[in-house]
């Protein structure tokens, strides 16, 4: 009973986080992009008054979007028109399941791995989820009966598999160096030190594998500079069928990857939840000096900073989405077959040596 | 018999391949997307650095709340100016109505009680519908009584009747304050309209 207490909470976090943070990019999406332009940004839904930065702009798209007309072309596949935006978000919101937010939390003689699921293969585990999000998109395409949206489903599954093999092949540095695929192993991993100083996160191990990661990564998005299944101002996309939720669905899908995004990314490069020079037991300062901490506020740290780090990331993604503008289809592919992948092979290799040596 | 003429010969047709020569550091891309990457982010935290600061980042105006400073010439809604005891100072000499391009002006003249008045509009309506804000008929004005200086910019309606305004309404209106701006609100579509 206190087992799935435990297995409940800790999905309820992940969840929550997860949800609340994709639901909230939305929002991030429209602000920042705002300010970067010298913008205002959306700031006129109110409640009673009050408009609180456009925060309530999320709510009023939702309140928009459920109440919308849920438009289901006459030809369209009943079923699949159905299941393609749900295992859209399905996929992209399992996907965050393995990946730690914190250290071991030790209550009442039991210790937990605070993460919603442990397992040893967690990085394939991901790795699979962002996979199978395609399908969502190519169901949808499919089942559209419209050719825009064949085309736009058929472009994000080239996309995805070139993208694939590049985020497969660069994430095998990472799990070289630190000798697993657990993501808490390797989380763990990157709490070690050169010279008691420098910390070994995956950012300076694998820079070449980090480069190449955040690509495919912004690529398994399907977001700008990658956006081309959508390519709304050439064939509108995936998407074109969709009204309502269903299409809120995709585009929850999207910012929800993006957040999965970036917790694959500070799990294998940021080191996860580390704080530099914070152990189980308080601060090791590298001049010898020892700061020591409860057991508590040692792990609200490092949930402290991994979210922050997974906020920081979603913001330079959204940087980059907001900076670059679209690649061609052709440059999308050279760019994952003849530079992403070679290169990711080469980091391979490159690893392999480095680690005989 | 004469050969037709000869038609030109057919044009050439050229395959021309334009393919600009990048930079070596363009087409690493990487590099460049990191100069992208520094002019989007320096725009970001210097925004919201004057945020912070309680300046203002964006180039915005939020209007109605926020309105931009109106250059003192500038041709807004037109109103009638009143003499002393609130008549229009208006004689209806018809000059406005005469050099008005767009004919949005309509006037009826009837006899002032005053011998040295003569003529007074017993109707001034403007089409605003039609008005394309040349100002003429303020240049045109002998008596100063016709002046485009309310400062009021917003004056839609919801029918083309409502875009004419009245004698009564245009007397009422008054003018902008030194900022420029409006120091009242724009009559209401049904006062416009004269169905008070």
């Amino acid at each position: 009973m206190v087992d799935l207490g435990i297995a409940f909470a800790r999905v309820a976090f992940i969840m929550g986080f997860v949800l609340n943070l994709g639901g909230l990019l939305t929002w991030v999406e429209r602000k920042q992009s705002a300010v970067m332009q010298d913008r205002v940004g959306a700031n006129r839904a109110s409640i009673l008054g009050f408009r609180l930065f456009g925060l309530f702009h999320p709510l009023a798209d939702a309140l928009k979007m459920l109440t919308k007309e849920d438009f289901m072309p006459a030809r369209a596949d009943r079923v699949l028109f159905l299941v393609a935006p749900v295992a859209s978000v399905f996929f992209a919101l399992s996907g965050f399941a393995t990946i730690p937010f914190g250290d071991v939390l030790q209550v009442g003689g039991r210790e937990i791995s605070l993460q919603a699921v442990e397992l040893n293969a967690g990085v394939l585990y991901v790795f699979a989820m962002l996979s199978m999000g395609v399908y969502g998109v190519v169901l949808a395409g499919w089942a559209s009966a419209n050719n825009f949206a064949l085309l736009g489903g058929q472009r994000a599954a080239a996309l995805m598999i070139s993208a694939e093999v590049a985020i497969g092949a660069s994430i095998m540095g990472v799990c070289m160096v630190y000798g697993s695929l657990d993501l808490q192993e390797i989380a763990r991993g990157q709490g070690a030190y050169w010279g008691g100083v420098i910390p070994k996160w995956g950012l300076l191990t694998q820079p070449l594998g980090f480069v190449l990661f955040l690509t495919a990564g912004i690529a398994t998005t399907k977001r700008a500079p990658f956006d081309f299944p959508e390519g709304e101002s050439e064939i509108i996309g995936y998407n074109v069928e969709y009204s309502g939720m269903k299409f809120g669905m995709f585009l929850m899908a999207d910012f929800v990857e993006t957040v999965v995004v970036a917790g694959m990314t500070t799990a294998l490069f940021l080191g996860g939840w580390q704080v530099p020079w914070l152990f189980r037991d308080g601060f090791h300062l590298p001049g010898g000096l020892l700061i020591g901490l409860p057991h508590l506020v040692v792990v609200l740290l490092q949930v402290g900073a991994f979210v922050t780090k997974v906020v920081a990331m979603v913001w330079f993604l959204m940087l980059i989405r907001w900076t670059l503008p679209r690649f061609r289809y052709d440059q999308a592919m050279r760019l994952g077959w003849l530079g992403l992948l070679p290169l990711a092979v080469l980091n391979i290799v490159l690893t392999a040596a480095v680690l005989l040596l | 018999m004469a050969s037709a003429p000869a038609s030109p010969p057919p044009p050439k047709v050229l395959l021309v391949r334009r393919e600009v020569a990048a930079h070596p550091r363009q087409r690493f891309y990487l590099a460049e997307v990191l100069v992208g990457l520094r002019v989007t982010a320096g725009h970001f935290f210097r925004n919201m650095g004057r945020w912070m600061r309680g300046q203002k980042g964006a180039v915005t105006y939020q209007w109605p709340e926020d309105r931009r400073p109106l250059a003192s010439r500038l041709r807004s809604l037109h109103r009638l100016v009143r003499r002393d005891d609130g008549s229009p100072r208006c004689v209806a000499c018809m000059m406005c109505e005469t050099v008005c391009p767009a004919h949005c002006i309509y006037i009826v003249a009837g006899e002032h009680p005053n011998p040295d008045v003569e003529k007074y509009p017993t109707r001034f309506d403007i089409d605003l519908g039609k008005c394309v804000f040349c100002g003429f008929c303020v240049e045109a004005c002998p008596e100063d009584a016709i002046r485009m200086d309310t400062g009021i910019l917003e004056f839609s309606a919801f029918s083309r009747e409502g875009l004419v305004y009245s004698k009564d309404v245009l007397l009422a209106l008054e003018p902008a304050g030194a900022d420029g701006l409006p120091t009242m609100a724009p009559p209401a579509a049904l006062v416009r309209r004269g169905f008070e």
